[in-house]
């Protein structure tokens, strides 16, 4: 490891822990600035009609205990940290005493089984498609361009929502929302698991269509700035054969493309949002869509912050493997 | 200047998105000179289908016209057999095993239909053989009601009783009596039928597209202004005050916007959420990218020989960067804001779907009424595309047209991307 590989790698980590400490308190402040007391709220729900004055004020006193909230803020907040390094998160208010990291532990897998496979399979075929057009570009300008730029313009939710009544409501070939048939104790068996895939088809496929557009619009236009490129004409001049110049091209119109899709698998839990709220699949989205609608700030907090982790790695990682992949970077970067 | 406007409205690209945009603010801008409703007025209940109403009341109080129709009887056979009781007959006879092929739920077939369905069906063989999916008593009498209906005539006498007791007068009404639909005095054209709440979704519809609009624009300028202050003063005046700007930048640029935003908007409560607070809240998250662009621009201008010139004349800083730099990243910023306003639209939108919208009892914008479409079930239970779909295209407009003038304006000002 050269000296000035070491400088950059220091400095990347220094940038990694100042925004991880930022985000962490960030996501502590926030929630705390909100009107309106959680404890008041979850001891009007539970306590019986007719409780005397004491009684409700013990309750009180009891909840605040139990959620910390009896702490000066800088015990809150390490109380906050500790939960989040223990992996707890806490106590979550609307569904108390169930603790956080249950309910997120129960949703993400959903969340990641559902937005891996689709973001991988959307990259794929819209850097195809895109490299595709770049390529055969007076067919793909005149034919499809005008509809693309339409179609890439119907935003996320418009799409999503689109699908759905087409092939859910209308067409009936797939269930309108849920994971799996309501009703149906999960487990290892047959019936389960088809009911498993019939539910997954069409948010799968919507997340899929969705980043095709974008990949395809992105990896279109990089191509196309690659292929009119110095190097190429020179390469052309040269006498290379255009295989291989495509192979440069593509190569080199890769790069921005392999950062789309590191970003988007980090901000996947992000993504998943709308998609799931529409499509009422229990990940992680319905999750924090469940507690943005009962103020249930711990999990709000915990979804937020293991969102912002996953981009801080992703965007991380990207830089460490920038460092090795693109000489461009590495020529700045360590001399 | 002049020169620079005349190239970028001969780009057809921008020109397309510049009339579709100017078509959307003016049909905002007229539209309340024409129909005078208040956008959130409850005028029915529930969802009511695009179409237009006129009062069965009213109806009696207005002049009745001669009309003969030739089709007349043929039409009203067909309005009372709707398409899912043809399904039903049509589901009777396969079950029985008879011929239907030719045979459909349209109109056109309707007469063939009605004539095999009278030759097959029979109320006593229904019952002893009880023909699959219909061997329940109560898929029984569904058919014998329909039957009932189909042998009724569709021609029978009915008579309108006017006024109580003694003062009662009755007439006949007679097949060939029409109305004439301005006569009437309460009729209403809802081009878009109404929403959940009942309201008149045309209206509601174009009110939100200007409130979106103006969110969008609102934190457009914001996000752009702060962009473009930070960007100028981290890229021209550089040493500790880029260290701290860029220090910022980089926590805002990590952090997602949108986690921010669900944290921000989830922190201060619905009620506190007005129009304004949620623009300026997206305003203040989206300015990173504008900020860095327009830094690592001005780095490479201000070693340029017309700044420094303008240095060594003494020329003040606020005069250097207004007159030496800023027209050189004028048509960059520019493309920023157009970008900027379509995200906050955006931005706006997906924060109203997940339920943390402004507040919903001031105004509608395009985000809220996604949220209630989603809420009331309008595209599963309901099936009312017109609650929803007419939201979506109307994004989907506002970002074609604001892309289209950013590719437009990015062809003019970047001219190796122009072939």
């Amino acid at each position: 490891m050269t000296k000035g590989m070491r400088k950059y790698f220091k400095k990347k980590i220094f940038w990694f822990v100042i925004t991880f400490i930022a985000a962490v308190v960030l996501n502590f402040i926030l929630p705390r600035l909100m009107p309106g007391d959680p404890v008041n709220s979850i001891v009007g729900k539970n306590i019986s009609p007719g409780a005397t004055q004491e009684q409700v004020q013990e309750q009180i006193t009891y909840y605040k205990h139990q959620f910390g909230l009896d702490k000066n803020i800088f015990g809150q907040f390490w109380d906050f940290v500790k939960n989040a390094f223990n992996g707890t998160f806490g106590v979550s208010y609307s569904q108390y005493p169930r603790l956080v990291s249950d309910i997120i532990g129960s949703s993400i897998w959903w969340t990641v089984a559902l937005q891996l496979p689709a973001i991988l399979v959307g990259w794929l075929l819209g850097n195809l498609l895109g490299a595709l057009a770049a390529y055969k570009r007076s067919f793909y300008d005149k034919a499809l361009m005008p509809l693309t730029l339409f179609f890439s313009a119907i935003p996320a939710f418009g799409a999503s929502v689109i699908l759905l009544v087409i092939f859910a409501v209308t067409l009936g070939w797939a269930p309108v929302n849920g994971a799996f048939d309501p009703g149906m104790i999960p487990g290892f068996n047959w019936k389960f698991i088809s009911s498993v895939i019939a539910h997954y088809q069409l948010p799968f496929w919507s997340i899929v269509l969705i980043s095709i557009g974008g990949q395809a619009v992105g990896m279109r236009s990089m191509s196309i700035y690659e292929l009119n490129a110095d190097y190429v004409k020179y390469a052309r001049f040269l006498g290379i054969k255009d295989k291989k110049i495509v192979r440069y091209v593509f190569r080199n119109a890769m790069l921005p493309q392999v950062t789309g899709l590191a970003m988007s698998i980090g901000s996947m839990v992000g993504g998943a949002l709308v998609a799931e709220t529409i499509f009422s699949y229990p990940g992680l989205g319905m999750s924090m869509y469940a507690a943005i609608n009962s103020s249930d700030y711990p999990v709000i907090s915990a979804c937020t912050l293991i969102i912002t982790i996953m981009v801080l790695i992703a965007s991380f990682m990207l830089d460490i493997i920038y460092a090795f992949i693109d000489p461009r970077v590495k020529a700045a970067q360590f001399d | 200047m002049k020169n620079t406007l005349k190239n970028v409205f001969h780009s057809p690209r921008f020109l397309v998105g510049f009339i579709i945009f100017m078509c959307i603010l003016l049909t905002v801008l007229i539209y309340p000179y024409f129909v005078h409703r208040d956008p959130l007025q409850g005028l029915g209940k529930g969802f009511l289908a695009p179409g237009t109403y006129v009062s069965v009341y009213d109806t009696n109080n207005t002049g009745t016209y001669r009309v003969e129709l030739p089709e007349a009887n043929d039409n009203r056979l067909e309005a009372s057999v709707p398409v899912k009781d043809r399904q039903t007959m049509l589901d009777f006879l396969k079950a029985k095993g008879t011929d239907i092929t030719g045979l459909d739920t349209s109109n056109e077939h309707f007469h063939e239909l009605i004539e095999v369905w009278r030759a097959n069906y029979d109320e006593a063989d229904a019952k002893k053989n009880k023909y699959e999916g219909f061997a329940t008593q109560a898929k029984r009498n569904e058919l014998r009601r329909l039957n009932n209906r189909l042998s009724s005539d569709v021609n029978a006498a009915m008579t309108v009783t006017k006024g109580e007791g003694d003062d009662a007068t009755t007439a006949a009404v007679a097949t060939s009596d029409y109305v004439k639909v301005d006569e009437v005095a309460n009729a209403l054209t809802l081009p878009l039928g109404t929403d959940n709440f009942g309201r008149d979704t045309l209206t509601e519809l174009v009110k939100a597209t200007g409130i979106s609009l103006l969110v969008g624009l609102l934190a457009g300028s914001i996000a752009t202004f702060i962009g473009l202050a930070v960007g100028l003063l981290a890229g021209y005046v550089g040493g500790v005050v880029d260290d701290v700007l860029m220090f910022i930048a980089n926590i805002f640029t990590v952090i997602p916007g949108f986690v921010l935003l669900i944290l921000i908007y989830s922190a201060l409560g619905a009620e506190s959420r007005s129009i304004t607070t949620c623009a300026v809240i997206i305003g203040i998250t989206s300015w990173v990218w504008t900020a860095r662009s327009v830094r690592s621009q001005v780095i490479s201008l201000r070693n340029r020989d017309h700044v420094n010139l303008s240095k060594l004349s003494g020329h003040s800083l606020i005069r250097i960067v207004a007159t030496d730099i800023l027209p050189y990243i004028m048509s960059y910023v520019v493309m920023a804001f157009i970008l900027q306003v379509s995200s906050g639209i955006l931005a706006e939108a997906q924060l109203s779907m997940l339920g943390l919208g402004p507040n919903p009892n001031e105004l509608p914008t395009l985000g809220l009424m996604m949220n209630w479409a989603k809420l009331f079930g309008a595209y599963t239970s309901s099936n009312a595309w017109w609650a929803y779909f007419p939201v979506i295209l109307v994004i989907a407009l506002i970002s074609f047209s604001l892309n289209l003038m950013n590719t437009g304006l990015d062809q003019v000002f970047n001219p190796t991307l122009r072939d």
